[in-house]
């Protein structure tokens, strides 16, 4: 019976997932003759090939490493102290997550490019450095690593530390030997998916690196839609997703086993003004580096969307595309229409699947079961053009035949979301104390009140920020959604790619203009999201 | 167990109505028969048409046009090939020089003459009398400059691919990489035009190696797209000037220039930029009616429509490339802005195709290592 | 009888929590599971409330047959060791919990929350958060949450295990008048034998699963079946004797036994309040070995003198008791000497 909860995410991960990779590897490596298991060895041979794999295991690690480095103190700081207008930057530092990369290497290339910040000041230029690519993917993964932990964090009751204060253990010792294992699976959560997240990562790569640096993904980019050379791209995607496994075990092996019951209190509650000089330097700290690295780029955005020929110029030529039509401009409405339609369809999606997945999985289950939540994660490891394509080959027969509809967008969105979802949900439900739920059972409660009842309150805030995990994922187009055909219903990110790809001031304009529409769209979402989660109390 | 029953009923009921909406969504111009009122057009993310000219062919033909857009031009020809004989849609365009091998060695197209094809010049019919594709339009990739750079220093523009080898234009060229670029791959064959093949094993000895190697000499720079190299690193550009950008010469199309002046802000007297004329190279279009269509009346229709007047004279305000018919007029803009080129290098599909991968796989390691 | 247990028994994995314990609690009736931990006490709880299933015999409420019915439909309430007070809820919050679970209306379910903390002692505390409440007060809540919905059965998880002893003391009295009065019927387990006795009408005392002696807490007190028994209950004058007629024989000397004891081998227990002590020659020969004070009376420990006995323990009243290795004669009285089982 627990199985039957595990019934709908396994359905899901097989249809839309397994099965047209599948398919797409298998045709690489099929010829009428039959397998060609050799052309693995054929094509592992070349160096070039190693060079790759090489390159983006390494800058993969070091960006894991320098998020971490950069983000956990921004974690603490959101989860243990109260400032003005602290759910409005936390909305702010997601909103990097949703911007196409094409965007964030114009918005990055001015801190760090030719006239940036950084060499106006020191005369340094990191852009087609590997420093561009490691900053840019802090840039976006910083909101991951501070939902991730700072939500589990919050709800750690601080007195436990104090506990450990009291007999003896000096503060840093407290956190290394209370905090820390308590936070360790959302720590390790937050790592692997930004692991996986810079593992397959392509925009940045190649807007900010340049044709110098190549990862595995952007070689199966090419391989599969430029040279249409399936059985290599074949061979790379099994390389990546052996990869991608590897890691996914050794996070299963390490960190599983230590999710236990904590004790959880009201995230309200254990937030408070900084105290004494060193609380208020950390504040500072993360204040600035925010400021620096997600709040400039940002904000050379929206001062180029506002640079025109008296101040709202491309805003007003947005909303004049309007009345002139065509299929190539998009009415700015129509595109935050489209978008939060696949947004909400896709969060729905992923927090559905995902909620069972995770309800699933809390359950003390068998080794089955922890197989299943591992590759629940694989999506974000398995290339997205090796997805896209699938889906094109795949499901192409009724009832099946999803390759033209709206449907298949906010589908490869969920599949990305999620992981999120598990991930960000898990370690609290995990956390939630069995005898709670039987308190709850023994005053009348059925199995499903009692859930409904006692875990969803404590997970509520962790399914408010898996979904807007999920929601940002969608809004960002993240996934195979680029390598979908799509009716002519352009999101936000298609219409900013759009105007982009063709001269012209108004349309450079007009698409920093869109670029912080999207901003603006995802950090007011995110915001309502943050009120709903906040706004709660007594029920009674 | 009753609470986990609920919950995965919920969860079906979920999915359920999913797919439910899915199969409704999903009424595309593939599985609606033959009798179907929609025709499903398969192209590239840039293609674009004025909403009053497709309802003209909705007026006209009874058949409401659905255009699927599948990604960049290669890409696009990439997946119709992997979807051959269960197509996404009816009629595909988007097929240029560079993928028309591909895609009729792959059998992609049924023949189908369309009407109005006899008001197209013979230099665009590549497929001849086999009709299995049809031209629509023609676009010439060139280096464009940046006219204000050069008139400040009182430097001439460079015109030729040879002159951007000499040293007075050294470190001022931003190409796309034709690996990921459709206008990259453009200007590498356009460089094999005019110089020729000079062999993979001696590199710098001659041909459109010894070329690139002067290129890279004078400091050429490649970045991965269209978007970086023109709104980035590109002076004349709107982005380049706010990023500061370096590099006044880059790899672009012809018809770039009056684009600038239809997007200016406000919109200019003279293009800010002019196009080196001896550096373009030809792009032909081509449309085709995709085997196993599930509406092949509307998609003979559609190409019918594609070359007709009213299409061809909507493009080039669209999609910025010229007509191939002979009916068409241009629009003032690019007859004003635009430069005609007379003489622009070409490259026969077949070529192409049997050089294509090689070429850039000798490019890649001579410029990017 | 409200609760009947029937041969319930209980394994987990080669370990039996329970071992065939048959078990009543009749109507308004307050019976204490008393045992060291360890011994079943909890499971039996869990296995009342539905939260563990027996793998042999039956419960019966009101006698019916609880197999088949699920935790929520049972109708009892259970008070959990460490409370589990819904950490996201405020205390009205928890205490109308099973209220709402049973649809009251919401005007009923307030005026009963503001009726049940006033019962607790904690009257208007309903806005406040649990996470800010002492021990004692997240008790109070704990009981009030779990009375709320007047169970048939009230099951009470050392109700007062974590709360100093004088807390203790005051609430063991007033839950038992609260019981008294309400009428309500309690099964409660504890390790504390002091909170047993003030608490239950009758006592159950449990051994490693299995049920060593259930009554009266005078009964039990009185009378201890067994040396597990009486050892539990704080009583270490124990020891091996051949009974013969009226007295028995033992390494402490001969001792009196009640009439009717049947002769032969036996284990006796000597209560403390029947170590009389004189003079060295009037008894059992002892060096006085340590005093601990015990409010109205001194434990004084005795090392016999001439054999290798075990100590003895005495009870004095204050101004009797005998300075630390004083010599003195231990006798018996007949009425303090019990034969355990």
């Amino acid at each position: 019976m627990r199985g039957a909860l595990v019934l709908l995410p396994a359905a899901f991960f097989a249809v839309f997932f397994a099965y047209p990779v599948a398919t797409i590897v298998g045709r690489g490596l099929r010829t009428d003759a039959g397998w060609r298991p050799g052309r693995l060895g054929e094509v592992l041979a070349r160096p070039e090939v190693l060079d790759v794999l090489w390159f983006t295991t390494w800058q993969a690690l070091a960006s894991t490493a320098l998020t971490l480095l950069v983000a956990l103190p921004g974690a603490y700081v959101f989860a243990r102290f109260d400032f003005p207008g602290k759910q409005a930057l936390r909305a702010v530092v997601t909103v990097p997550f949703v911007l196409p990369t094409v965007v964030v290497g114009t918005a990055f290339l001015a801190l760090l490019g030719r006239g940036g910040l950084l060499d106006g000041l020191w005369g340094v230029r990191l852009d087609t450095t590997v420093w561009a690519i490691l900053l840019a993917h802090v840039f976006f993964n910083y909101a991951v690593v501070v939902r991730t932990v700072g939500g589990l964090w919050a709800q750690l009751d601080p007195r436990q530390e104090e506990a450990a204060r009291v007999l003896g253990a000096s503060r840093l010792t407290a956190w290394r030997r209370v905090t820390l294992p308590a936070l360790g699976p959302a720590v390790a959560a937050a790592a692997l998916m930004v692991f996986l997240f810079t593992y397959t990562s392509f925009g940045v790569v190649v807007i900010l690196g340049g044709p110098a640096y190549r990862t595995l993904e952007a070689e199966i980019y090419r391989q599969t839609a430029q040279l249409l050379d399936l059985p290599t791209a074949a061979v790379l995607t099994l390389v990546q997703f052996a990869a991608a496994a590897a890691v996914l075990a050794v996070h299963a092996r390490t960190v599983r086993r230590r999710e236990t019951a904590l004790r959880l209190v009201d995230p309200a509650g254990t937030a408070h003004r900084p105290r004494g000089a060193g609380q208020w330097a950390l504040l500072g700290g993360v204040l600035a580096s925010i400021a620096l690295l997600l709040v400039l780029p940002l904000g050379v955005l929206v001062a180029r969307s506002l640079d025109a020929s008296g101040g709202l110029g491309f805003y007003r030529a947005l909303r004049s595309a309007e009345a002139s039509g065509g299929t190539f401009v998009v009415p700015p409405l129509e595109a935050v229409r489209n978008s939060l339609e696949f947004a909400f369809a896709a969060t729905a999606i992923a927090v559905t699947v995902g909620g069972l997945a995770a309800a699933a999985l809390t359950r003390r289950a068998g080794r089955l079961v922890r197989g299943f939540d591992a590759l629940l994660m694989l999506p974000l490891g398995v290339s997205a053009v090796t997805v896209g394509f699938g889906f094109l080959v795949a499901l192409d027969e009724p009832p099946l035949d999803l390759r033209s509809s709206w449907i298949l967008v906010p589908l490869a969105q969920a599949l990305v979301g999620v992981p999120f979802v598990v991930r960000t949900m898990l370690p609290v439900l995990r956390a939630v104390d069995v005898r709670l739920r039987e308190a709850a059972a023994v005053l009348g409660a059925s199995p499903l009140r009692a859930w409904r009842e006692v875990d969803l309150p404590m997970v509520r805030r962790a399914l408010f920020v898996a979904a807007g995990f999920a929601f940002a994922v969608s809004l960002g187009e993240f996934g195979a959604t680029v390598f979908i055909a799509r009716a002519d219903h352009p999101t936000l990110p298609v219409a900013v790619a759009r105007l982009l790809g063709r001269p012209g001031e108004l349309n450079y304009g007009q698409a920093m203009a869109l670029s912080t529409i999207l901003m603006a769209v995802c950090a007011v979402a995110l915001l309502l999201l943050e009120r709903v989660r906040t706004d709660r109390k007594g029920e009674f | 167990m009753s609470t986990t029953k609920k919950i995965t009923a919920g969860a079906a009921a979920v999915a359920v109505g999913a797919l439910t909406l899915t199969a409704c969504g999903g009424s595309g111009g593939t599985d609606d028969g033959a009798r179907s009122k929609t025709v499903t057009l398969v192209s590239h993310d840039s293609f674009a048409a004025s909403d009053a000219v497709l309802k003209a062919f909705t007026e006209e033909t009874g058949y409401t046009v659905k255009v699927l857009k599948s990604g960049d031009a290669v890409e696009a020809v990439n997946k119709a090939v992997l979807t051959k004989g269960a197509p996404q849609g009816d009629v595909f365009f988007g097929v240029d020089n560079t993928t028309l091998s591909r895609a009729l060695d792959n059998g992609l197209f049924e023949p189908y003459a369309a009407k109005g094809l006899d008001r197209v010049g013979e230099a665009f019919r590549l497929d001849g009398d086999r009709h299995r594709v049809t031209p629509v339009d023609y676009g010439d990739i060139c280096v464009n400059y940046d006219k204000k750079y050069f008139a400040d220093r009182k430097l001439a523009p460079p015109r030729t691919f040879d002159d951007l080898a000499e040293p007075a234009y050294k470190d001022l060229l931003v190409v796309e990489n034709p690996e990921r670029s459709s206008p990259g791959l453009g200007f590498l064959l356009g460089t094999a035009a005019a110089y020729g093949d000079g062999g993979a094993s001696r590199p710098g000895g001659g041909g459109w190696q010894g070329y690139w190697k002067k290129l890279k000499d004078n400091g050429v720079k490649v970045v991965d797209s269209w978007e970086i190299a023109y709104n980035q690193e590109f002076s004349g550009s709107a982005g380049g000037r706010k990023a500061k950008a370096d590099r006044p010469l880059v790899v672009s199309y012809a018809s770039s220039p009056p684009v600038e002046v239809l997007y200016g802000d406000p919109r200019p007297a003279e293009a800010p930029t002019g196009v080196a004329e001896g550096t373009c190279y030809r792009q032909i279009e081509f449309a085709g009616l995709l085997e196993g269509a599930a509406n092949e009346e509307g998609g003979k229709a559609l190409l019918d429509f594609l070359v007709g007047k009213r299409f061809q004279e909507d493009m080039p305000l669209n999609m910025f490339v010229h007509p191939v018919s002979e009916d068409a007029r241009l629009p003032e803009l690019f007859t004003r802005h635009g430069v005609v080129i007379d003489k622009p290098l070409t490259m026969a599909p077949e070529k192409i195709a049997a050089n294509r991968d090689q070429w850039i796989q000798s490019w890649s390691s001579l410029v990017l290592k | 009888m409200l609760l009947r247990l029937e041969g319930v028994t209980v394994r987990f994995g080669t370990r039996t929590a329970l071992d065939a314990v048959d078990l009543t609690v009749g109507e308004h009736e307050t019976v204490c599971v008393l045992g060291p931990s360890g011994s079943g006490k909890s499971t039996l709880l869990r296995v009342v409330a539905g939260l563990l299933r027996a793998d042999a015999g039956r419960v019966l409420l009101a006698g019916a047959d609880q197999a088949r019915v699920p935790v929520h439909r049972r109708g009892v309430g259970l008070m959990f060791q460490d409370h589990q007070l819904f950490p996201q809820r405020d205390v009205a919050g928890n205490v109308a919990f099973g209220l709402r679970m049973r649809g009251v209306p919401r005007a009923e379910r307030a005026a009963r929350v503001a009726d049940l903390l006033d019962l607790v002692g904690l009257p208007g505390a309903e806005r406040r958060s649990v996470a800010a409440l002492s021990g004692g007060e997240q008790q109070r809540v704990a009981l009030a949450r779990a009375l709320a919905p007047n169970p048939r059965l009230l099951m009470l998880d050392e109700p007062l295990g974590q709360l100093d002893r004088g807390l203790r003391e005051r609430l063991v009295t007033e839950l038992r008048g609260l019981f008294h009065r309400l009428g309500t019927t309690v099964l409660a387990v504890t390790h504390d034998q002091a909170e047993a006795f003030a608490l239950a009408d009758r006592v159950v005392v449990m051994d490693e699963g299995r049920i060593a002696q259930a009554g009266t807490p005078l009964e039990v007190w009185q009378r201890p079946a067994s040396e597990f028994v009486a050892r539990f209950l704080g009583f270490d004058n124990v020891v091996a004797a051949t009974v013969s007629g009226d007295a028995a024989d033992t390494v402490w000397g001969r001792l009196p036994v009640p009439p009717g004891t049947p002769p032969g081998a036996a284990r006796l227990l000597v209560r403390p309040a029947g170590v009389r002590l004189g003079a060295p020659a009037d008894g059992l020969r002892c060096t006085v070995e340590g005093r601990t004070f015990r409010g109205h009376h001194v434990a004084v420990l005795l090392r016999p003198a001439d054999t290798d006995a075990p100590v003895l323990e005495a009870e004095c009243a204050l101004r009797d008791a005998p300075e630390e290795g004083a010599v003195v004669g231990a006798a018996f009285v007949p009425d303090e000497v019990v034969v355990l089982g």
